[in-house]
């Protein structure tokens, strides 16, 4: 049997008929040395099954033993989101069955989380802050990967055979579950965009995790219902998994209003499932639907005792909390001056980091902030990279912007020289050097102007007659002589001096 | 046969240290032995004559003895891992298995310089009180060939009494080294949970497993635990505090004094369901300790009678769990039947596990099942705190208590195999110390129709020293117990 399929319903016309319930909840991979249960590296990318051991590959009679980083890693988070912190809880068992799992249950917080009961202010586009209910914030581990080859579709149906990585398989995760959060009708998608973003920086801040979306370090399911409008009711909610990056997030929770809409307005009814997010489509797709509800007959772990982080130790914690992202970002607004607008420009380029590590190095605020957005920013959109991927340092955009305010580099050739630190060719003096990218000085730029004058008499004429827009042709001599490597407005100021 | 293997550990340990026979002709002697007669008992799984052999070239050549036990032989129960020998659990799943690292006890006993001769036969991830749930065949009981040692450490006990070895090593989680300890008149030891370290020993109920020391005497107990116990990184449930003077304790119990002790004897663990010579047995033994002077009480622990109940919900739900890993996708066996993980999954479990092993495993699921959860999981946990408080206000009256360790004697091979609730019984006694996580022993209290009957000595948690004591006077004053002739 097919499912019927229904239409897409406009985004204005699901709002004129209903209100839109969100749902986050947000796996957030800690970047601890090592994993959640025993002494294994965590780190990214390394050769399959080669950062294992008897507790994580879940070997008979293996124990786990809990990471102390990463409860305080919890512990830092939960209070950065204004949550209670559970002063004893405990570790359960999820158990369900899959090749990727090596106990076959999942070692995972439930009904006692270590932090709970929370908000988090977000800050919307037009500076507007809207705040979001916290449910919980518990530790979990991560599963392993799978890899399935052969078959059309790279899922585990219609694949030939499937390899497992167990370098994942162990690695600390927070998962942080937002209240259900009425009442943002239109501005749905841009509330969950913006509060994952929130969250992001807000865990980046903490230095817990490099919440990287693309590397699957920060993960994002988006659950979504509508009710009819106005009814204060709850309808039924759907799931969305696999929404890897800030845009999907909004794209998922458009789609799914329109999708869902269709399906009430056709008299049809929302199923409870979960769904998975098509980067390609921007559309949700249903997933496997299961015969029976899913029992994980969770318990509590016993291979673990509990947990119970005394009241010093948490308020030793609050203690050493860095500046968080929204402080930073009003210290920053007065520091630099900046409109609510220019730094929502800053924050959305990913540049506020990467300026004030310039400001940091020794540039002025106008100038450090000048080449982040334009021109390094442009780099970054041409290289489709992020902009703190470029391969250039705050230092050196900082050393860049000293040798042009000294006067020994013009903007075009600070271009040149970052173009070549870009291009790998070394370090802003070592470029500058290997380029050649020097201003003549003053003497010989004037033996320049003075010899290209001489070469054409009839236009030094017209020039000294008043005609400074023959000019052009002088200086297009002087930069031939010069390689191209004088500044081009320097010289028509000495041509006019010169002819005066 | 070698006089060697009738010595206790103790005297052996002596014996080489004072070089007067080698560690080497020590282990070939107990070789020698299990050759003899181990087509008969089978309570090895696996003899590693080559390994036990080295490691007693090792202590032969040592400056110093690596411990008070150096150079004993030991027989260990198959379900701590060992990187040199396969490690079974009783089970065709882990058929062939070789872990790659050994259990925590494993290396405590190889840097004792104690000489590990095999791996012995259990029930099935130690479920059953028999033997008869191993996938590798019954063990047979030293004192009658025809009846069972006991489980689930059957094999380790009955190559104590069939002089195997000197030593072995057990787990208890529901009476499976009292039990065995019982059944064959050997000494064995459930310490308090978190006293041994569980790392590589393969589970069975998380909250419930302890391994424990098991020996022909009290002494050789005491030595054996002072090796395996103590605090391990490794296993979060783990003690972190010294370990109990047991041997001091022992010596100091064997000069037979026990006035001002106050001993217990629990109502509740006596008299209807108990045999009437285990009961005889029991009476005298209390009367034994009388006489060197303990004042004895009654007390009454009226949640016991519950122990059962509570027990078979709690362990099966850890068992459902703890045995989900057993999945073909990693190690042990693999049946290669259906297209699917899922299948290959269902094929390997349908085959590799024992029929015990998957009615717990269905018992847990159930219990732990939306819905149920609290009716069964949630109160068996709370059965299991009634039990703890009774242990608790018990040993306000008394410093250990007494019972007898079994119901019966040992029961003939057949007799229960198809009576899962009257094999369940057996641990009737044992039970409820597992659930409070404390400490209990069993020690010869002599025979009952010819078979060996234990009694049951019971301590609160990290209470071994008096535990110890108590059971090494009564043993002072009983005089040397006796042993079965095996005919091979």
């Amino acid at each position: 049997m097919t499912a019927p399929t229904y239409d897409l319903i406009d985004f204005d016309e699901v709002l004129e008929k209903f209100d839109p319930t969100l749902g986050l909840e947000v796996h957030v991979e800690l970047s601890t040395q090592t994993k959640m249960f025993c002494g294994c590296p965590t780190e990214f990318g390394a050769e399959p099954n080669t950062q294992v051991c008897p507790t994580c590959l879940g070997l008979p009679g293996s124990l786990p033993v809990v990471n102390r980083s990463a409860v305080e890693a919890a512990i830092r988070i939960g209070l950065a989101l204004n949550c209670s912190i559970a002063p004893w809880c405990r570790f359960a068992r999820k158990n369900y069955f899959y090749p990727d799992m090596p106990k076959n249950f999942q070692t995972s917080q439930y009904d006692e989380p270590i932090a709970f009961d929370g908000y988090l202010d977000v800050i919307l586009d037009d500076g507007e802050t809207f705040r979001v209910g916290i449910e919980r914030a518990h530790m979990e581990e991560d599963t392993g990967k799978s890899l399935h080859v052969g078959g059309a579709t790279g899922r585990i149906h219609g694949a030939e055979y499937s390899l497992l990585d167990y370098n994942r398989a162990g690695v600390p995760l927070i998962e942080i579950v937002t209240k259900m959060i009425p009442g943002t009708r239109e501005r749905a998608p841009e509330i969950a965009r913006a509060y994952v973003t929130a969250l992001r920086d807000l865990v980046k801040a903490l230095g817990v995790s490099d919440v990287r979306m693309d590397q699957g370090s920060m993960r994002c399911d988006v659950n979504l219902s509508l009710a009819p409008r106005d009814s204060g009711e709850l309808g039924t909610r759907s799931e969305t998994k696999n929404v890897n990056s800030l845009r999907s997030v909004e794209r998922a929770v458009r789609y799914e209003m329109s999708r869902q809409a269709g399906v009430l307005l056709a008299g049809g009814e929302v199923i409870q499932e979960t769904r998975h997010f098509q980067e390609d489509t921007a559309s949700t797709r249903s997933g496997r639907r299961k015969e029976t509800s899913e029992d994980y007959r969770y318990f509590p772990e016993p291979d673990l005792v509990p947990i119970a982080p005394s009241a010093e130790w948490v308020e030793e914690l609050r203690g050493t909390m860095p500046e968080l992202p929204w402080a930073r970002r009003a210290r920053l607004k007065q520091e630099w001056q900046l409109s609510d607008e220019e730094l929502r420009d800053l924050v959305n380029a990913g540049a506020l980091d990467l300026i004030e590590a310039t400001v940091a190095a020794g540039a002025p605020a106008g100038d450090a902030r000048s080449w982040w957005v334009a021109y390094l920013t442009q780099q970054a959109n041409t290289r489709e990279v992020a902009l703190d991927e470029l391969p250039i340092t705050p230092a050196q955009v900082a050393h860049v912007i000293e040798l042009v305010s000294s006067g020994a580099l013009t903007n075009k050739l600070a271009r040149s020289a970052v173009d070549g630190v870009l291009a790998g060719e070394g370090d802003v003096d070592a470029v500058v050097a290997a380029r050649g990218l020097v201003v003549s000085d003053e003497g010989e730029l004037v033996a320049a102007v003075d010899a290209a004058l001489a070469a054409q008499p009839d236009v030094a004429d017209k020039i000294r007659g008043g005609k400074v827009a023959a000019a052009g042709a002088i200086v297009g001599a002087v930069m031939k002589a010069t390689g191209g490597k004088a500044d081009a407005k320097r010289v028509r100021e000495l041509i006019i001096e010169r002819c005066s | 046969m070698s006089e060697l293997i009738r010595k206790t550990a103790a005297e052996l340990a002596e014996l080489i240290r004072t070089k007067e026979v080698s560690a080497v002709e020590v282990a070939r002697a107990h070789l020698d032995r299990i050759a003899e007669v181990d087509g008969a008992v089978h309570a090895f799984l696996h003899v590693a004559e080559e390994g036990a052999i080295q490691s007693a070239t090792l202590v032969d050549e040592a400056q110093e003895p690596a411990s008070p036990l150096a150079g004993v032989p030991l027989a260990l129960k198959d379900v701590f891992t060992t990187i040199d020998m396969p490690t079974t659990a009783g089970s065709k799943i882990l058929e062939g298995w070789r872990p790659p690292y050994d259990a925590t006890v494993t290396a405590r006993l190889r840097a004792a310089g104690i000489t590990i001769l095999g791996k012995t036969n259990m029930d099935e991830f130690a479920m059953g009180s028999s033997t008869e749930h191993s996938a590798y065949g019954t063990t047979h009981n030293p004192w009658d060939l025809d009846r069972v040692p006991g489980g689930s450490g059957g094999g380790s006990a009955a190559s104590l009494a069939a002089f195997e070895a000197p030593l072995a090593i057990g787990t208890d989680t529901g009476g499976s080294i009292r039990q065995p300890a019982a059944f064959t008149g050997t000494v064995g030891v459930k310490p308090t949970y978190g006293g041994v370290s569980r790392y590589g020993l393969i589970a069975c109920a998380s909250s419930l497993d302890q391994a424990g020391p098991c020996a022909r005497t009290v002494l050789d107990a005491a030595l054996l635990h002072e090796v395996i116990a103590g605090y391990d990184p490794l296993d979060s449930t783990s003690i972190d505090q010294p370990v109990p003077s047991v041997v001091a304790a022992t010596k100091q119990g064997a000069s037979g004094d026990l006035s001002g002790l106050r001993v217990g004897v629990v109502r509740e663990l006596t008299g209807e369901g108990y045999e009437a010579g285990v009961q005889a047995s029991f009476d005298a033994a209390v009367r034994q300790l009388e006489k060197l002077g303990a004042d004895v009480v009654e007390v009454s622990c009226p949640h016991f009678t519950t122990g059962i109940s509570a027990y078979y919900l709690i362990l099966p739900s850890e068992v459902s769990s703890n045995l989900a890993r057993f999945d073909a996708m990693r190690y042990g066996l693999r049946v290669n039947q259906g297209a699917s993980a899922e299948e290959v999954m269902a094929a390997t479990r349908e085959i590799g596990f024992g029929p015990e092993v998957k009615r717990r495993i269905m018992l847990g699921t159930y219990a732990l099942s939306a819905g149920y959860y609290d009716a069964y999981y949630g109160q068996a946990q709370k059965v299991r705190t009634l039990i703890a408080r009774d242990f608790a206000a018990a040993f306000q009256q008394a410093d250990v208590l007494l019972s007898p360790a079994t119901p019966t004697t040992a029961f003939p091979i057949g007799a229960k195999i198809d009576d899962p609730v009257s094999m369940y019984l057996n641990d009737l006694a044992t039970i409820p110390t597992n659930l409070a996580g404390t400490a209990a022993l069993s020690v010869p209290s002599g025979l009952a129709d010819g078979l060996p009957v234990g009694l049951q000595v019971m301590a609160p948690a990290l209470g071994e020293a008096v535990m110890y004591r108590v059971a090494a006077a009564y043993e002072a004053a009983r005089g040397p117990a006796p042993m079965p002739e095996v005919k091979a």
